[in-house]
């Protein structure tokens, strides 16, 4: 890889320590993919703010010791505690305490305390056609796919080492020859109501995302304008199912203005149809246990944002959840500030509803062991929470969730998906 | 001697034990217990096997951008897979072994082998790795 005069000197260390460990990854790892030489990014998102034990504290420490600073404006992923709110939750305390250790490492590097997987619906959404170097499988997705920016999947580890130097290998999305479609799916005999649906498009995504692998599909057929949120759940799930960093979704998404567009001149590598028999096998696939039992509710991940907190608040109104079901949304600190403003916490906090700031049910250990089955109107939750925290799982609606809140046990309507 | 396939070299290192093969790709966040080396990902093929200090074969990582923070935690705990054999270059791993390199002067060996000799080695094989990316496969000693 050929390295400008500027990345030999960080290479060299003429910029201090930390430049010189963080450009000695980023050069190893061009080498890796072949690279030809170094770009340089406009901004960057870190996730390795996710306390994963005393490895991932020890290479913030490191960084921080050596006295890295991010060169380019950088904002934070959730973290591995909620600071405001763990002594409420079954966190254990050593535990809070490296995963703080860790997020005051970061922020310690000039990073803004964002501490959202959401970072697109926070003054840190980046434009069309920047370059970006962005961590959190959702959050490059939509940069990619929603708004048209160019990021790599970038791990956890890797793009702090981009914020610090501002540079990067020049592979892969980054470069417009590689952001053509490969694949495309075809949707038919979906009827519009479910189209309109939220709850369809977290099981389109889980669908697409098993279907793409790490391909970049281009979608058809379908007549609605999806909305940011809904884009955002779709998102989440092909990045959870599979490692999708960018889909064309024609007549939505900026670089699909027309399938010819989306394929960028080259014939898909593969087209498939796809209806209603695999939504609802996808839809299926998303539930571990439909026996009814219900410990805890839980929505935001990605992050609740402030329009979703606008939805939530009047399905709450009067109501309050059935003492045996906990009910907890997920948001970030500045969401949710935004969302007390706004008017609309207060019914989720009369609701019996709670609200985890800055991370979430699977980045800090916060659930009780009696949680035994979750319920969510979330694809990524779905998709994890099995393994990561040994509970069965439910997937619903919104109103599914609320509902089920409210009478103790798991209550779904169907209807739209038995068609 | 068993028989002797040539891969591309992402991390370089020696290593040597019996082969966990699978054909799907595998997030470690969600997928991989840092703490015992149990792939726990309950929708995987591999779901409740142990791949601590074995030689693991996948195409590749999937999902999560937090797979490599997993990788490099389980290295730490001594419980990553001796090498990590992938059918295309992986990013995510590769990179996770060069940060275990860099903090712990301890890389775990990635090797890419083409899609061919990747299907042809199999569980409960013997592998051995070595630093130019050729590995011997064979029966277990």
């Amino acid at each position: 890889m050929k390295l400008s005069p500027t990345d030999r000197d960080k290479l060299e260390g003429r910029e201090g320590p930390a430049s010189a460990m963080a450009m000695s990854i980023l050069v190893r790892m061009g080498e890796v993919l072949e690279a030809d030489h170094m770009i340089d990014i406009e901004a960057a998102h870190i996730d390795s703010t996710l306390y994963m034990g005393q490895a991932t504290l020890e290479f913030a420490e490191k960084l921080s010791g050596m006295g890295a600073k991010v060169c380019v404006p950088t904002s934070l992923n959730v973290g591995g505690v909620d600071q405001q709110g763990w002594q409420s939750w079954p966190v254990p305390p050593t535990w809070a305490e490296q995963a703080r250790r860790q997020m005051d490492a970061y922020q310690s590097m000039g990073a803004v305390p964002t501490w959202t997987c959401a970072p697109y619906q926070t003054a840190f959404r980046p434009e069309f056609g920047q370059q970006i170097a962005w961590g959190e499988s959702n959050a490059i997705v939509f940069a990619n796919s929603v708004i048209g920016a160019r990021t790599e999947r970038y791990p956890d580890l890797l793009d702090i080492c981009a914020a610090v130097t501002g540079r990067v290998p020049a592979v892969g999305l980054h470069l417009e020859s590689n952001r053509g479609g490969q694949l495309v799916i075809e949707v038919s005999g979906v009827p519009f109501s479910l189209q309109a649906e939220d709850s369809f498009y977290p099981v389109f995504g889980l669908l697409v995302g098993k279907l793409a692998g790490d391909r970049i599909p281009v979608l058809t057929g379908l007549n609605v304008q999806p909305t940011e949120d809904q884009l955002k759940a779709f998102g989440a799930a092909t990045a959870s199912s599979g490692s999708v960093a960018l889909f064309h979704w024609v007549g939505v998404t900026p670089e699909a203005t027309s399938l010819e567009a989306a394929l960028k001149g080259r014939q898909p590598e593969e087209v498939i149809s796809v209806g209603m028999a695999d939504l609802k096998a996808a839809w299926q696939d998303l539930t571990t246990d439909a026996g009814g039992r219900l410990d805890m509710v839980v929505l935001g991940s990605p992050h609740f944002s402030l329009d979703e907190f606008r939805r939530l608040a009047p399905m709450l109104e009067g109501q309050s959840r059935h003492p045996d079901v906990s009910f907890l949304v997920t948001s970030s600190r500045a969401m949710a500030a935004l969302a007390e403003k706004a008017g609309v916490l207060h019914p989720l906090r009369e609701f019996g509803g709670r609200v985890t700031l800055d991370t979430c049910i699977l980045t800090t250990p916060m659930l009780p062991p009696e949680v035994k089955t979750l319920m969510t109107n979330s694809a990524k939750y779905a998709y994890y929470s099995p393994g990561l925290l040994n509970t069965q799982v439910v997937f619903g609606s919104l109103a599914d969730c609320v509902q089920s809140a409210i009478e103790g046990h798991v209550v779904r309507d169907e209807t739209l998906w038995a068609a | 001697m068993g028989r002797v396939i040539q891969g591309k070299v992402l991390v370089a290192g020696e290593a040597e034990g019996e082969s966990l093969m699978t054909s799907e790709p595998l997030s470690f966040w969600g997928g991989y217990d840092q703490v015992t080396g149990e792939i726990i990902d309950r929708r995987h093929p591999l779901s409740g096997q142990n791949a601590s200090g074995r030689i693991l074969g996948l195409p590749g990582s999937r999902g999560s951008s937090t797979t490599t923070a997993v990788l490099l935690e389980a290295v730490r705990r001594g419980t990553a897979p001796a090498a990590i054999l992938t059918a295309n270059t992986d990013s995510f791993l590769a990179l996770a072994s060069i940060v275990a390199d860099e903090l712990y002067q301890r890389p775990v060996p990635v090797v890419a082998l083409s899609a061919q000799d990747f299907a042809a080695v199999q569980t409960g094989d013997w592998i051995t790795v070595h630093a130019d990316g050729s590995i011997e496969v064979g029966d277990h000693p």
